[in-house]
């Protein structure tokens, strides 16, 4: 997201899923998109089965979407930003960029220009391991296509160049006028129902709710207004999620308030994140099923699923769109919203219970003085709170989404949305080019772990398998994790479909059963991070990208080897 | 506009209408409210013309023709309910039935089926196979292509509407017709032996199927649909934001549907369509649990706010505020990631929020 925002001043898909079977061209690259976002992933089969649109895949694993691809190209893992400077460096030679909408839309092309003179497509060949000449055809297809659509997920963003590896697609989209119009732009596929609502409600440790900067002191002293709060909001950006480990496990970070997450699992390098929990003074978790991290916690709060509350959530393409209540949550469970108001309150109380019995040199006079509004009725009376404030949904409200959702942003009762952002005018003005490099992963494989490991979903189930697999037939068709690797390599290590095999990093070790399929490459392992019985996440690498933070989960570098049945 | 799409008119039981070239008869009669009977027409599929029910004359043609597949051309005359072609409905229907079982009651879409509304309308109320000098039909139990789908052959009527909307809504094509005759059924295509199967387990098939031939093999116990809620919302996996109906009785979901409109356009996948398993699962967690002597332990919702309020002011005057941190969640609502931050910032005063947006 961090790539995007700087490239054109806004972090989100630029255009809407419908207009995906109505392009010319579909770019998919880190997206295994039919089993990820299976209906997305029907819309492009539909656009170049039925409609004509040509596809192009740029994966190192042979996904399903490969079948339908035009043009597929595999590219050796964590090596992106360098095959989307080829194409950049093969369109600006063959003079196939689109001259107007460089000269009157974005700035630094110079710089660019410059920048991209090595990467010519023998130097990228070396690199990424894709011949020459098809870098050259699929810069040539991109470039003459009318519409070309990007599509992208965390194949592109989960490295420790992701944000460098966004910033190259956006010049990518940039140089050929792939942006601002219908059937274009570059596209993020958020991978869980409100990833993109959470960002939008600055879930964040930097921004406050509508991207904005937490460092603009007007911005400040709007929300703390708007909160009435006695508080001075921090100007100090906090930690993000992995720093937060971090700091736990220094043994800085005291208390940790778990909302409806599974760190444990999920989180790169999970051996260290279970120690930095257990060194916690205090864990809360809220969630609706005692996962692997409420295992861990002091206190365990009872949540509502989503069948049970109203609220809203926005999907990848900035729809805001309704939830409904269907039935009462099991047992004394309250829906999050109502935890949150009741906590906060209780937190209030015990504050200003303080307060008064203390004398006045322990504590500054003027700390919390109100906590601000927590008596909530009910979600809408929330977002009518959040709608303003946050500008981008300044005219949405449940009225106006009871039928179906509107896109942000819609900054007016009237506003009808924004199907496709950067029309006429970036957000942030005119679009930046950003000259990046090829920077490899923080780990390759050498000889002790010469193995690319990467991590990833498939289509039964959904990220660490709390609910998936307590969905009773989902978990009968896939019960448990298949380490693919490729039969070739299966054949020289001696090892069949359905063998144990234990994989090995530097960070940790686990077992479990082999799939033998090409559509990993030779030397290359994939996992999935669903089955809490063999952890993938105890192998992947912490190494972050430095601005996103995001840890570097698509490579890291194991060892395989067969196990003999009953030896683990 | 209108030119563009070349109308012209034709006559459908004597009435003028109106149509726009490359409509069928069926579309054109439908946009005028003349009811013609159809079981395997589907609108979000191409028309399949395999059940013979919408069937109409023509004047100048010598047999009836389907009207689903019959384009309208200008000047045509059109019957829709004469006595010859009612007859000839009758006697297809009672074809179907000499398969489809009649004991509607132990159906779970009693009530809401196309066929028992064609069986009132055409007044067919027995069809006995003996009585055609028929042998009983007997069907190979052969696995449907999902474990999750049970297909029942007896209800099936072979419409074909499952195999299309395989092809169609899924871009798959995993079943077709298999064998002949009256004993004919649907079953999955064997591409070759190492992969038995090319379905992905979305349930198109089931959603398409006008009988309820195709069920969900896992439904906790027997619908009654006239019993059922259903809720309209968003749905919990993917980014997407398919929009579906919580099909709710008793306070337990017991199905998922496509709501018609939003990005989905009536479509799922195999996640949104047999995922909620979970919501009325016993492993649900149902009271606040406090760690004491090392194990959790039930406690009451005021010990418990009491409890972390303690904790958390404690830690706040000895350590500050930036030594407590919030996770967030993107599986919860705006609303919720709204009011979560605003506790972390406005109450505790850190920025240290975050959430799993980066996995």
């Amino acid at each position: 997201m961090a790539g995007l925002a700087a490239a054109f001043g806004s972090g989100a898909m630029t255009n809407s899923i419908d207009e995906i079977e109505d392009t010319d061209l579909i770019l998919i690259t880190g997206s295994n998109t039919s089993e990820t976002h299976p209906i997305i992933g029907r819309m492009v089969k539909r656009a170049v089965e039925r409609k004509r649109a040509k596809l192009i895949v740029v994966d190192p694993r042979k996904v399903v979407m490969v079948n339908f691809a035009h043009v597929w190209l595999r590219q050796r893992p964590g090596t992106d930003a360098a095959w989307i400077n080829g194409l950049c460096h093969v369109i600006i030679k063959e003079n196939l960029w689109d001259h107007e909408f460089v000269a009157s839309r974005t700035e630094a092309f110079e710089d660019l220009r410059r920048h991209i003179q090595k990467y010519t497509p023998e130097y990228v060949e070396d690199i990424t391991g894709i011949a020459a000449d098809d870098i050259r055809k699929v810069a040539r297809l991109y470039a003459n296509a009318l519409r070309a659509m990007i599509l992208y997920t965390m194949g592109i963003t989960q490295h420790t160049s992701g944000t460098d590896n966004v910033k190259a697609l956006a010049n990518l989209a940039m140089l050929c006028g792939n942006i601002g119009k219908e059937g274009t732009g570059v596209n993020p596929l958020r991978g869980q129902n409100n990833v993109q609502g959470a960002c939008d409600m600055a879930a964040l440790p930097d921004v406050l709710p509508g991207h904005q900067p937490i460092t603009d002191e007007r911005v400040l002293s709007t929300f703390q207004q708007g909160w009435s709060t006695g508080v001075r909001l921090s100007n100090k950006p906090g930690k993000t999620m992995t720093e937060m480990m971090s700091a736990a496990f220094r043994g800085d970070l005291r208390a940790l308030y778990v909302m409806g997450e599974n760190p444990r699992l999920s989180d790169a390098n999970a051996g260290h994140v279970a120690k930095a929990l257990q060194n916690l003074d205090l864990l809360i978790v809220q969630d609706i099923f005692l996962t692997e991290t409420a295992r861990l916690a002091d206190v365990v709060l009872p949540a509502a699923s989503f069948a049970e509350k109203d609220g809203t959530f926005t999907n990848t393409d900035r729809r805001v769109q309704r939830v409904r209540k269907g039935l009462d949550p099991s047992g004394n469970a309250l829906a999050d919203w109502e935890i949150i108001c009741l906590l906060a309150r209780h937190v209030c109380e015990k504050i200003h219970h303080n307060n008064a019995a203390a004398t006045p040199t322990h504590h500054p006079p003027a700390m919390h003085i109100s906590c601000g509004y927590w008596n909530y009725t009910s979600p809408e009376e929330v977002f009518d709170e959040l709608a303003p404030l946050s500008h981008i949904y300044a005219g949405i409200s449940y009225e106006r989404i009871k039928k179906s959702g509107l896109q942000w942003p819609c900054t007016g009762r009237y506003h009808p949305g924004t199907p496709f952002m950067h029309k006429d005018v970036f957000k942030r003005g005119k679009g930046l080019f950003h000259p990046v490099d090829y920077i490899p992963p923080a780990e390759v494989p050498d000889e002790e772990y010469p193995f690319y490991l990467s991590t990833g979903r498939l289509r039964y189930h959904y990220h660490t398998g709390t609910m998936t697999r307590r969905s009773r037939g989902l978990d009968y068709i896939c019960p448990e994790e298949r380490i693919q690797i490729n039969p070739e390599d299966g054949r020289r290590l001696d090892i069949k479909d359905g063998d144990l095999i234990r994989v090995t990093s530097r960070r940790g070790s686990v077992t479990g059963r082999a799939l033998l399929t090409d559509r990993s490459a030779p030397g290359m392992v994939f996992m999935t991070f669903h089955f809490a019985e063999v952890p993938a996440n105890v192998l992947t690498n912490d190494a972050l990208d430095p601005v996103s933070k995001i840890p570097e989960f698509k490579v890291s570098a194991v060892a395989v080897e067969k196990v003999e049945e009953g030896a683990a | 506009m209108k030119q563009e799409l070349h109308t012209f008119t034709l006559t459908i039981n004597g009435q003028t209408v109106d149509a726009a070239k490359g409509r069928t008869l069926l579309t054109v009669a439908r946009e005028n409210n003349i009811h013609i009977p159809t079981l395997c027409y589907h609108e979000k599929l191409r028309p399949l013309g395999s059940c013979r029910l919408c069937i109409v004359e023509v004047e100048g043609t010598p047999t009836p023709v389907s009207a689903c597949t019959t384009p309208a051309r200008p000047g045509m005359q059109v019957h829709t309910h004469t006595e010859f072609i009612e007859n000839l409905r009758r006697e297809t229907l009672k074809l179907i039935f000499l398969r489809h079982p009649l004991n509607c009651s132990a159906c779970e879409i009693n009530g809401y089926c196309q066929l028992q509304d064609l069986a009132h309308e055409y007044d067919i109320s027995h069809v006995d196979l003996h009585s055609c000098g028929m042998k009983d039909l007997h069907f190979n139990s052969e696995p449907y292509c999902t474990p999750l789908i049970t297909y029942h052959p007896r209800r099936c009527i072979l419409c074909g509407r499952c195999a299309q909307a395989c092809i169609e809504i899924t871009e798959v094509g995993a079943i077709n017709y298999k064998g002949r005759g009256a004993e004919a059924v649907i079953a999955p295509i064997k591409t070759s032996y190492t992969d038995p199967t090319k379905c992905v387990s979305c349930g198109e098939c089931m959603a398409a199927c006008p009988v309820h031939a195709l069920t969900e093999t896992m439904t906790p116990g027997k619908i009654k649909p006239w019993k059922t809620d259903r809720v309209r919302t968003t749905c919990t996996y993917c980014g997407c934001g398919c929009q579906i109906e919580l099909n709710v009785m008793d306070n337990s979901v017991i199905g998922v549907t496509p709501a018609d409109g939003g990005v989905n356009r009536g479509a799922l996948c195999g996640k949104g369509r047999f995922g909620y398993g979970f919501i009325n699962h016993t492993d649900r967690l149902t009271s606040p649990l406090i760690r004491t002597d090392g194990e959790l332990k039930e406690v009451s919702w005021d010990t418990a706010l009491d409890y972390i309020a303690d904790q958390l002011v404690h830690i706040l005057d000895t350590h500050g505020p930036d030594s407590i941190g919030g996770l967030s969640s993107a599986r919860c609502t705006n609303e919720e990631n709204y009011l979560f931050q605003k506790f972390m910032r406005s109450v505790i005063g850190t920025n240290n929020v975050d959430h799993c947006a980066r996995l």
